[in-house]
């Protein structure tokens, strides 16, 4: 069966040890092209959902699909799912080892095994698409943190995944720079990639997100399309989260 | 009402903070105190050295004359010993007439070690060097083929043991121990549980007995008629040794790497051995440089206590060179300050060398 929705939670619950109840019967469908944005309190589980998703964590109960492929202990699975979904995360966790170009490189190299060459230029186009090809030949440290994050993007888009996963992709930087990113960020969208963005730019979720989901207590408590969702939110918690986020 | 901001134009320091003058100011006399351990150690020297110099230079004996040094003893030093012992501290009990192939085969090797730490010969093609010397050196000093006479290993000593016992251990175990740092934080617990028994096993023990295991204790396990040189022994003790600590060197470094950097690994796609090749090991090893180094070094020196098993390294070469000769014996301490320089040359290079290569590594933090 082809399947419109490229991700599908069905029922999915997830512990961390034996007590700690941090995912409880998620149930979600992303269709292709699809833009998310993730809110919620601190411990909700919203980076966690995520990360379930290229096989960073895994779950207990129900079933993740990705892109056809259900994602269990089978580690063809999760090598096949990585493959198709890249992250950015809110340390930018660039190798600090080697430079821009090399950061960019890796990958599709050791992993596609394409030459040198075709690695080189397709990172450069990457870098160019983040405005900070002038920067190839620098080290991570040298730059500031949201040209580091801009890197970061370009990354995960050389091995030219479906779906992209930001985890708080502003969240470490100085305000100065969050607009840098942001922008990159609205640029990618515009592409018609499958985008799910955990963060708390509610301007960004309005500008781009087809949906915005709140989430509090391992639970996905309100799902709505953006403008519903901040001028008309149903439950009591997503108005007073909404209250003390927006209300400043 | 605020002013009006104005840009302030960059100018020189008001008083000299680079030089001579303002780095003696700086380090030596920044307060009385600091000025009166000054010029107390400076007294302390002008008090010694002369003393030092008329010691080891004007009253000395340079000549191997033992009834000279007899004469000039608890005036001036000896040297002569050193004239007399060089080639037997220097080449043990290998044969004197023989000596010139322990001296090329040792020149081989050193030469093999400096163009090894050159950064330009750093590729594959270093693994060939490595063969090549390692064949000349044992070609030289074992014999037995164009028409060298053999000579069996217990008979070699000196430097050539001491330099090949180093390196040679060194080489086999950072390789290992690798291995073992990685495999003591696998997922597998049959391979963490044998890295840790590993580990641990040898870190109870010391060298000595590691070493006396491997020469007088295996070859009772081994059957009949089948033995391996006791060299060889000697060696895999060592660099079995030497590889259960260095792995907890590596396991520090190993540690020190945020979880991120493996989860970004992850994410892309690359394979676990990828991983640590790529990301996690260049990472690690730069941060352990300098006690990697530091235990570099004192497995150089621990080649001393191969001794024990009657193989007669630089140490073991000066007792054997000295203790059976009545006439030169009282001068121990001046062929002493001779194998001390030797071992000097080598640890003092190491650890520049080591500086070096921390500078090399660390490229990329420099903002």
């Amino acid at each position: 069966m082809s399947d419109d929705n490229i991700i599908r939670f069905d029922k999915v619950n997830k512990w961390y040890g034996n007590d700690f109840h941090v995912l409880r019967d998620i149930d979600l469908k992303v269709a292709r092209g699809e833009r998310i944005v993730i809110c919620g309190p601190s411990g909700s589980g919203k980076s966690t959902l995520i990360r379930c998703i290229n096989a960073l964590e895994e779950y207990q109960q129900g079933q993740l699909t990705v892109d056809g492929i259900l994602l269990a202990d089978d580690i063809k699975a999760i090598e096949g799912v990585r493959k198709q979904v890249g992250m950015v995360f809110q340390q930018f966790n660039l190798f600090p080892h080697l430079t821009v170009l090399e950061n960019l490189t890796l990958a599709p190299m050791w992993v596609g095994k394409l030459p040198k060459k075709e690695a080189e230029e397709r990172a450069m186009q990457q870098l160019e698409r983040v405005r900070i090809a002038e920067q190839a030949g620098k080290y991570p440290l040298q730059l500031s943190g949201g040209q580091q994050q801009r890197v970061a993007i370009a990354r995960a888009l050389c091995l030219t995944p479906k779906i992209m996963l930001f985890d708080e992709p502003t969240s470490a930087l100085d305000p100065e720079m969050i607009k840098e990113v942001l922008d990159v960020m609205i640029e990618l969208a515009e592409g018609g990639i499958t985008m799910i963005c955990v963060t708390h730019e509610m301007g960004f979720a309005k500008a781009v997100a087809n949906r915005v989901i709140f989430m509090d207590q391992g639970q996905i408590v309100e799902q709505n399309e953006p403008h519903e969702f901040f001028n008309n939110p149903q439950s009591e918690r997503t108005k007073d989260f909404l209250s003390k986020i927006l209300g400043h | 009402m605020a002013d009006i901001f104005q840009p302030v134009a960059a100018r020189p320091a008001p008083i000299a903070t680079e030089g001579l003058m303002p780095w003696i100011k700086r380090n030596l006399f920044t307060s009385w105190k600091n000025s009166l351990v000054t010029l107390l150690m400076l007294g302390l020297v002008a008090y010694l050295l002369p003393g030092f110099v008329q010691w080891g230079a004007i009253n000395a004996v340079f000549s191997a004359h033992a009834d000279a040094c007899q004469a000039a003893r608890g005036i001036g030093a000896c040297w002569g010993v050193v004239t007399e012992k060089w080639r037997l501290i220097i080449f043990g009990r290998y044969p004197f007439e023989q000596q010139w192939r322990p001296e090329i085969a040792t020149l081989v090797m050193v030469t093999g070690l400096v163009l090894s730490c050159i950064r330009a010969f750093w590729s594959m093609w270093l693994l060939a060097l490595w063969a090549g010397v390692l064949a000349v050196f044992f070609t030289l000093m074992g014999g037995g083929v164009f028409g060298l006479e053999p000579v069996r290993t217990d008979l070699w000593g000196g430097l050539p043991l001491t330099v090949m016992l180093a390196t040679l251990s060194i080489f086999c175990a950072f390789p290992l121990a690798v291995l073992v740092a990685l495999g003591r934080r696998s997922n597998l617990p049959a391979i963490r549980t044998l890295c840790i028994i590993y580990i641990e096993l040898i870190r109870g023990v010391p060298l000595i007995s590691v070493l006396f295991m491997a020469s007088f204790m295996f070859p009772l396990f081994m059957p009949q008629g089948t033995s391996i040189d006791v060299l060889v022994r000697v060696l895999v003790g060592i660099t079995l040794f030497a590889a259960a600590y260095m792995a907890e060197i590596v396991r520090g470094g190993l540690q020190a790497i945020p979880k991120g950097q493996l989860e970004a690994a992850d994410t892309l796609g690359l394979s676990y051995w990828q991983t640590q090749r790529k990301i996690v090991l260049p990472q690690a090893l730069a941060m352990v440089v300098p006690s990697m180094m530091n235990n570099f070094i004192s497995i150089f020196k621990d080649t001393s206590l191969v001794t024990i098993v009657s193989l007669y390294e630089l140490t073991g070469a000066h007792g054997l060179a000295l203790n059976s000769d009545v006439n030169w014996r009282p001068f121990k301490i001046e062929a002493y300050i001779f194998i001390i320089a030797i071992y000097f040359v080598f640890c003092f290079a190491m650890s520049r060398y080591s500086l070096w290569v921390e500078k090399q590594v660390n490229v990329s933090k420099a903002r």
